[in-house]
């Protein structure tokens, strides 16, 4: 039992306020649910929508069906009809377009008169909400106090919206009446419910990330936001750079000095960030860089999603150095897992990359509330009895790690770094004697970086015919559809990586020379990671699914490629 | 404290380079300044006087080309005990790091900017830099140079820097004075200092300086208007001194989260901010 609603508009419209409300108080009463986002790089105009599944436990992902379709505009109905479920229903404004004479599934609802009776056409949405509340057969108070927390500040504003929601209840009641029932709620404690970038803005605070640095780009932009917006209650600087040059450069600057600092963007702002990414290799300063991939190449698409910039991140930078890639899975691996990314480049002393995209950063999910206390904050720092005087900055080590001191640590000692190469105080050298210590230090790193990625997650049969591999925001889709399969019958199971690089290797070895079919589903055009596991292991991938038309994959869309592999 | 404190290492500099009275002057400013070298950090791009950091006793951040002031923020932000100061070139500053330039000007963190302008690349073999004459001939420029030159000085005017001064290496005593003032300058602080490259400018010499500069008398650091016309001057008359002496808040003191204790030495603890996930519920 589910129920999948689309909320259609165009940009401005307030989609968005729907969903949050309605998905809000949904949480509150206990149902599992996901919303997700397709907007245009516009600010008027133009077709957005908004999709939220409901459905037992907690939905992994979206669905192309629709049984409740909000209609902004007439453009909605024309372009989302089509996935409308035979007993679904249409909640349009009569004021605005009218339904084909053979469309019997409409709920007319005046929403803007409505409205304006209430208090004002801006609060169409709220009406919009009440409709849907008499649809899922929902009492109105969990909204209502919802409204109470929103709109306390303003002025009447309680009230208005109060009585624009009644109104859409009462005018949808002769309509269709609990037509859609929910599924069972949840006996677990109350969830959040919060999107991707929310997740990681909180996971940085949570980790004593103190600075942040960025300029802003669509699908990063929502961890900036979230940070400038805690940035008066909690010890956090933000400062929007005048590029992400200066970005990257500051938060290296901000690292060597002693916090814990972060930046992020998406493909276009991470190509004039890798000379800095460069920089941080050579000058062995603790680095996390939230990548939130777009479709490229160049501007591509601003708003929409991809995961094209995997072999970017692996190797973007020129020289050398060690590094660690790891990606956004799920809400709740995302939150330890960019602590963790914060722990390795304070162990390590190297830049640390966080793959997101934009179908992880706006997605919204109900998830248990985090467990602050697994989080870890170790700033690997030297400690007074324990370097050699005087302190060397990149004292050559057995494991290629130095003691790490910061600016005034210690009285009488200075810290020196240079992105020339230098000697173990820092200084300029170009003798190939020393060239060959430090890079040999710097690149034994990766040896035990390595040992720290977890090897990817294997969900489904434990010993499958067919295995499909994915990583990062894939995961939810490919969960959904490992379960559809294995209902119908296949031995089939998923291998998920979330620390992708080093290329964790073990599972990899074991699995595929086992399974009849092996096939990686990746939202870009090439195969990305099928072709690093070819380079890293020499094991070939059977198949590619790939998609890169900027949306996300779809379960059935998944299904239907296995089916065919398994019918040829 | 003597300068010697300061120095450190052998330099890479060419016989008669104008880097020599810099690091010499700014040896001086910091003992004189009694500061001690774990508190000082010298930023830099790349470039020959963004070799600086190597022999100066002091934190060091030898970053990228044109990069000395973002990392120099960062520091400032992280902790501002650190007495920041950055010493590095034209072609650095203004040309490769021209965009941070700017906009360091408007957000004015403490911190002080030391521009060596010899008016040419010299690490890269003598290219024109943004400040070179018009008309000289170089490898590149073979024709002569034909842009006008940057005017830092009117630029930094322009974008509201509160403290903008003209030195030459040449003029050692009133360049270590100048630097002292930068440095204890609360805001952006910019010292342009004339330098002769003798390699690769063989136009802008130290004779040419030594014959041209003069010091004006500025009774009023706090007249925009005769800093502007000073800044302007340049040909047979060239002005040196603090032409404009004006604080105004610094970008550290508009974060009243900066208050108190240095960022970096603040303790923390995660589960002293788990209550920012109940806005959530």
């Amino acid at each position: 039992m589910e129920v999948n609603i689309l909320v259609g508009g165009a940009a401005g419209q307030g989609m968005d306020t729907v969903m949050n409300l309605l998905g809000k108080s949904l949480v509150r009463e206990g149902y599992g649910l996901i919303y997700t986002k397709d907007y245009m790089s516009r600010v008027r105009g133009g077709h957005n929508f908004s999709t939220l599944r409901i459905a037992g436990g907690t939905p992994w992902t979206t669905v192309h069906s629709v049984d409740i379709l909000v209609a902004l505009n007439e453009e909605t109905y024309k372009l989302h009809q089509h996935k409308l479920a035979p007993s679904g229903r249409v909640i349009y404004d009569p004021e605005v377009f009218t339904l084909p004479e053979e469309e019997d599934r409409g709920v007319p609802v005046e929403l803007k008169n409505l409205a304006e009776e209430a208090g004002g056409k801006v609060m169409a949405n709220t009406v919009a909400v009440g409709v849907l509340l008499v649809l899922l057969g929902m009492g109105s108070n969990t909204v209502e106090v919802l409204l109470e927390e929103t709109f306390k500040d303003k002025e009447g504003m309680v009230s208005k919206n109060v009585n624009a929601l009644k109104s859409g209840m009462s005018a949808a009641e002769k309509f269709c009446s609990a037509c859609f029932p929910l599924p069972p709620k949840s006996e677990d404690s109350q969830k959040l419910f919060v999107d991707g970038n929310q997740v990681l803005g909180m996971a940085a605070l949570g980790s004593g990330c103190r600075f942040l640095s960025a300029y802003p780009m669509t699908p990063s932009t929502g961890v900036m936001n979230y940070l400038a917006g805690k940035s008066k209650e909690y010890p956090v600087v933000v400062e929007q750079a005048e590029d992400e040059i200066a970005a990257i450069n500051m938060t290296l600057g901000a690292s060597y000095s002693g916090v814990r600092s972060l930046t992020c963007t998406s493909g276009g702002g991470f190509s004039l960030m890798v000379e800095g990414l460069s920089l941080a290799g050579m000058i062995e300063t603790p680095l996390v860089i939230i990548l939130a991939m777009r479709p490229g190449p160049a501007t591509g698409l601003p708003t929409r999603t991809e995961q094209g910039d995997l072999e970017f991140a692996i190797h973007g930078g020129h020289g050398e150095f060690p590094r660690a890639v790891l990606t956004a899975t799920s809400h709740e691996d995302a939150f330890y897992r960019l602590n963790k990314a914060f722990e390795l480049a304070d162990r390590y002393q190297t830049p640390v990359i966080f793959l997101s995209d934009q179908n992880f950063a706006d997605t919204h999910r109900s998830v248990e509330p985090f467990d602050f206390g697994r989080l870890s904050y170790n700033r690997h720092l030297v400690e007074e009895d324990d370097y050699e005087k005087p302190y060397q900055r990149y004292r050559l080590t057995e494991n290629g790690i130095s003691p790490r001191a910061i600016p005034g640590q210690f009285p009488g000692e200075t810290v020196l770094v240079d992105s020339d190469e230098h000697d173990q105080n820092g200084n300029i050298i170009e003798s190939a004697e020393e060239r060959n210590q430090m890079s040999g230090k710097r690149m034994r790193k990766l040896k035990a970086l390595a040992e720290e990625m977890d090897e990817p997650d294997l969900y489904g049969d434990p010993r499958p015919e067919t295995l499909l591999i994915g990583w990062g925001s894939t995961y939810g889709v490919l969960r959904e559809t490992i379960d559809a399969l294995s209902a119908s019958g296949l031995k089939i199971a998923m291998l998920h990586f979330s620390d992708i690089w080093p290329l964790p290797q073990k599972r990899l070895r074991t699995l595929l020379p086992e399974v009849r079919l092996s096939c990686c589903v990746e939202n870009n055009a090439t195969g990305q990671l099928a072709s690093l596991i070819r380079r890293e292991t020499g094991l070939a991938v059977d198949k590619r699914i790939n998609k890169n038309d900027g949306r996300p994959f779809m379960p059935d869309e998944i299904i239907k490629e296995v089916e065919k592999y398994h019918e040829s | 404290m003597k300068a010697d404190h300061f120095l450190l290492g052998e330099t890479a500099w060419c016989p008669g380079c104008g880097n020599f009275s810099i690091r010499n002057a700014l040896a001086g400013a910091l003992a004189e300044l009694n500061l001690p070298a774990e508190e000082v950090l010298i930023c830099s791009g790349i470039g020959q006087a963004a070799k600086m950091p190597h022999y100066i006793k002091a934190n060091g951040f030898n970053g990228l080309h044109g990069r000395a002031l973002p990392p120099a923020l960062g520091a400032r932000i992280a902790n501002k005990n650190l007495k920041v100061i950055i010493s590095s070139g034209d072609g650095d500053s203004y040309g490769e790091g021209g965009n941070h330039f700017i906009h360091n000007i408007r957000r004015n963190p403490n911190i002080a900017h030391f521009i060596h302008n010899n008016q040419v690349y010299g690490l890269t073999k003598g290219q024109a830099s943004p400040t070179s004459d018009p008309g000289m001939v170089t490898g590149v420029q073979v024709s002569g140079v034909i842009n006008p030159a940057l005017n830092p000085l009117a630029l930094a005017l322009v974008l509201g820097a509160g403290f903008v001064a003209r030195c030459f290496s040449g003029e050692k005593e009133h360049l270590k004075e100048t630097m002292k003032k930068a440095i204890n300058f609360e805001g952006y602080a910019l010292v342009d200092i004339l330098q002769p490259c003798v390699s690769f400018n063989k136009h802008n010499t130290h004779g040419w300086y030594k014959n041209r500069v003069y010091f004006p008398e500025v009774s009023d650091p706090a007249d925009w208007s005769a800093a502007m016309n000073l800044a302007r001057q340049w040909g047979d008359q060239i002005p040196l001194g603090v032409f404009y002496n004006v604080p105004r808040p610094t970008f550290e003191d508009s974060l009243e989260v900066l208050s108190g204790e240095p960022l970096a030495k603040r303790p923390f603890e995660p589960n002293d901010v788990a209550d920012v996930q109940n806005e959530f519920l």
